[in-house]
């Protein structure tokens, strides 16, 4: 089907204003981090700051300890993606394969875990952890986001399991490939994509995570970036924009980093999980 | 590969566990939980916490930071788990739930005589809950005017005192007189409408609520608590002195209009005064006036900033005397000065550093005396009341969708039914 110029046009201006609305709050965000207070009570303000200046930045150095909760914000999320996988991905090949009852009904379990509301299980998991003294602990914060991301996890990664035919480990068997040979050489690899973006969608959850690392860790040495971050808003809702914005821009830029580079692969794994062979 | 991969998952396990834990060799160690959150503010207070900590090998203090933004739910979460602070900062406003709920340590005797008799009477009044105390009040703000002096020098207008006020009418009259040409005489930032015309209303001597002899509140619109709304619904109604487009806005949404010259003046609580210094234009130059009195004078209603101790703490007498410690009149005031607020102790309050002109620290120390506990704050189901019924019908009252009876009828009818639910 061709489309017409006009149509082109039309297409392309949709998508610039879409970009326009993605990146609006994030351009305005960086603009913030670099204006000085004076600047931000200005009654005009532009785009580019008029007098630029780094001291948002070492305001929110000096004031909260962003460096500590950085690594342990990436401990955090590195620990969630990483074991959300190993258990998802052993999971969802099972339930993609056998069409058993069991499998349908994890599915079910999977989609009405999602209806849960936050508050309705934080008192709960709150006393459960405190019970295995996991309370004000990065360990027992990986847990919960382990517990919180696989679900999800679990449903990408059945429909990627599903896009690679079966006739594919079959060939394998048929040529001398033992079960876990096929897994490993044939299936592991083709999954690959599919993945790396479910350890991404775990990662970023977890990154971004802020209410269960407020209410699950104590020490300020634990504290995770997103909680660091309230701390820059005072009473009433009023906040000292500034350095907000400064250790804002720093703490979306991992996120940001991780899509850049694997940007293609995910794409990739996306439209493998999409689209029925 | 594998082998590297579980090696990674391994080292992230162990290097996750760790935890808190008290020492063994008889140290008290208590936790306490700040909400400081400006630059020189938590300075302060962390600087307080080393002092205490050099002086007191005994009983080491940790600091811990809070957020103003999260910590109802997160006290709530931590006094349900047992993993409370020994030591709570939060806001009077905020404890009434905690300390009928049994979260909170009674403190009536366990303060030092000397921190009792230094803070006045009106101030405990806001920490009082039934027949016990469950915070210490330390710092407070009245809400004050902020004005474009050269505005107000320029136009000719009487600038009010702490001891010659506007009274409101006067007040209604010089906004009108200051406005015009697409300028505003004033921009009320009432994003929060309730507690800002709540705590006002006590200067005209509105009371809205009252006890009867049964020990039951309920809501009356009386005469008093009609002159705060309805000069603020006329300045942006009927004469177009106030703007309209602030009064859905927060006190610093309204700061670049005022630093540009579009309101002579801004009702503010006194501690943005931090942001006025830090934002003000080169040059501009701005004052703090009261705001208005009316038959009880300069009466107004606060919910000051507090110290609680938790009822679970093992160590109640230790966070005790580290919060005496923290509110000795010296250190009172730098913690008044970090949080640019005004203490709540007598001597504290004679510290020269609070009567100087500079910033408007004398209009604000001058207004403390008359400083009085919220109205509502004591008053079981308010926030209820203040999310269901008040604070829409307030923002439709000052926008003018409906008038004064309308309002009266839905804060009256609407709020005792509220009030009634949580009296039975």
């Amino acid at each position: 089907m061709r489309t017409s110029t006009t149509g082109r046009v039309g297409q392309y201006a949709a998508l610039l204003a879409y970009l326009v609305f993605l990146a609006f709050p994030f351009l305005w965000l960086l603009s913030v981090a670099f204006k000085s207070p004076r600047e931000l009570g200005s009654l005009h303000p532009t785009w580019i700051p008029r007098d630029p200046t780094l001291d948002n930045f070492r305001q929110a150095f000096d004031e909260q300890p962003l460096l500590r909760a950085a690594g342990n914000s990436l401990l955090a999320a590195l620990g969630a993606a990483l074991i959300a996988v190993l258990i998802a991905t052993p999971l969802a090949y099972v339930m993609a394969r056998r069409r058993s009852l069991l499998a349908r009904a994890a599915t079910g379990w999977v989609v009405v875990s999602q209806a849960f509301p936050l508050v309705l299980v934080i008192i709960p998991l709150f006393l459960v952890l405190k019970n295995l003294r996991l309370i004000d602990s990065l360990f027992g914060l990986v847990l919960v986001y382990v517990v919180w991301a696989l679900p999800f996890a679990l449903w990408m990664l059945v429909g990627y399991v599903r896009a690679v035919p079966e006739e594919l480990e079959e060939a394998a068997a048929v040529d001398g490939a033992g079960r876990l040979r096929t897994l490993v050489s044939v299936t592991a690899p083709l999954l690959a994509p599919g993945i790396v973006a479910t350890a991404l969608f775990a990662f970023i959850t977890a990154w971004n995570e802020f209410f269960f690392a407020l209410v699950l860790l104590k020490t300020p040495e634990k504290q995770t970036l997103p909680v660091v971050l309230t701390h820059f808003i005072g009473a009433e809702g009023v906040a000292d924009l500034g350095p907000l914005a400064a250790a804002a821009f720093l703490a979306t830029l991992p996120s940001l980093v991780v899509f850049a580079l694997i940007q293609r692969r995910i794409t990739s794994g996306m439209l493998a999980g999409a689209v029925k062979s | 590969m594998r082998t590297k991969a579980i090696l990674v998952l391994l080292f992230l396990l162990t290097a996750c566990t760790g935890g808190g834990g008290t020492s063994d060799d008889g140290t008290v160690t208590l936790r306490f939980q700040s909400l400081a959150w400006q630059e020189e503010s938590v300075a302060a207070n962390k600087q307080l916490v080393e002092e205490w900590n050099a002086t007191h090998p005994d009983v080491k203090v940790e600091y811990v930071q809070g957020s103003w933004d999260s910590v109802h739910d997160q006290l709530l979460t931590s006094f349900e788990g047992g993993e409370a602070p020994d030591i709570i900062h939060d806001a009077s406003d905020d404890l009434a739930d905690f300390a009928y709920g049994g979260y909170l340590a009674d403190l009536t005797d366990l303060l030092p005589a000397r921190l009792k008799s230094d803070i006045p009477r009106r101030s405990w009044e806001t920490t009082t809950f039934g027949d016990g105390i469950y915070g210490v009040p330390f710092l407070q703000e009245p809400r004050v005017i902020v004005a474009n002096a050269k505005w107000l020098r320029e136009s000719g207008v009487r600038v009010p005192t702490p001891d010659r006020p506007w009274s409101w009418p006067e007040f209604r009259r010089i906004t009108e007189e200051l406005g015009g040409d697409g300028t505003y005489g004033v921009a009320w930032p009432l994003k929060e409408p309730v507690s800002a015309t709540l705590n006002l209303s006590l200067s005209a001597g509105g009371q809205l609520f009252h006890r009867g002899a049964d020990g039951k509140v309920t809501i009356r619109f009386g005469k008093g608590d009609e002159v705060v709304p309805r000069t603020i619904h006329d300045q942006a109604n009927t004469d177009h002195s106030a703007s309209p487009t602030t009064l859905g806005s927060g006190g610093s949404d309204t700061l670049p209009g005022f630093f540009g010259g579009k309101y002579a003046m801004v009702p503010l609580g006194f501690s943005y005064r931090q942001q006025i210094a830090q934002q003000a234009p080169k040059g501009f130059e701005w004052q703090v006036l009261p705001a208005p009195a009316g038959a009880d004078g300069l009466s107004q209603g606060v919910s000051p900033q507090t110290l609680s101790v938790a009822e679970d703490s093992p160590h109640q007498k230790e966070a005790v005397a580290f919060v005496d410690f923290l509110l000795r009149p010296k250190n009172m005031v730098r913690l008044a000065l970090g949080d640019w607020m005004l203490p709540t102790g007598t001597q504290a309050l004679k510290d020269p550093a609070l009567h100087t002109a500079e910033n408007g620290w004398a209009t604000g120390t001058a207004l403390a005396a008359h400083l009085r506990s919220a109205p509502a704050q004591s008053v079981r189901g308010y926030p209820e009341w203040k999310d269901k019924v008040a604070t829409p019908a307030f923002q439709e009252y000052y926008s003018g969708a409906i008038g004064l009876d309308e309002l009266r009828a839905r804060l009256e009818k609407d709020g005792n039914l509220v009030l009634a639910r949580y009296q039975r």
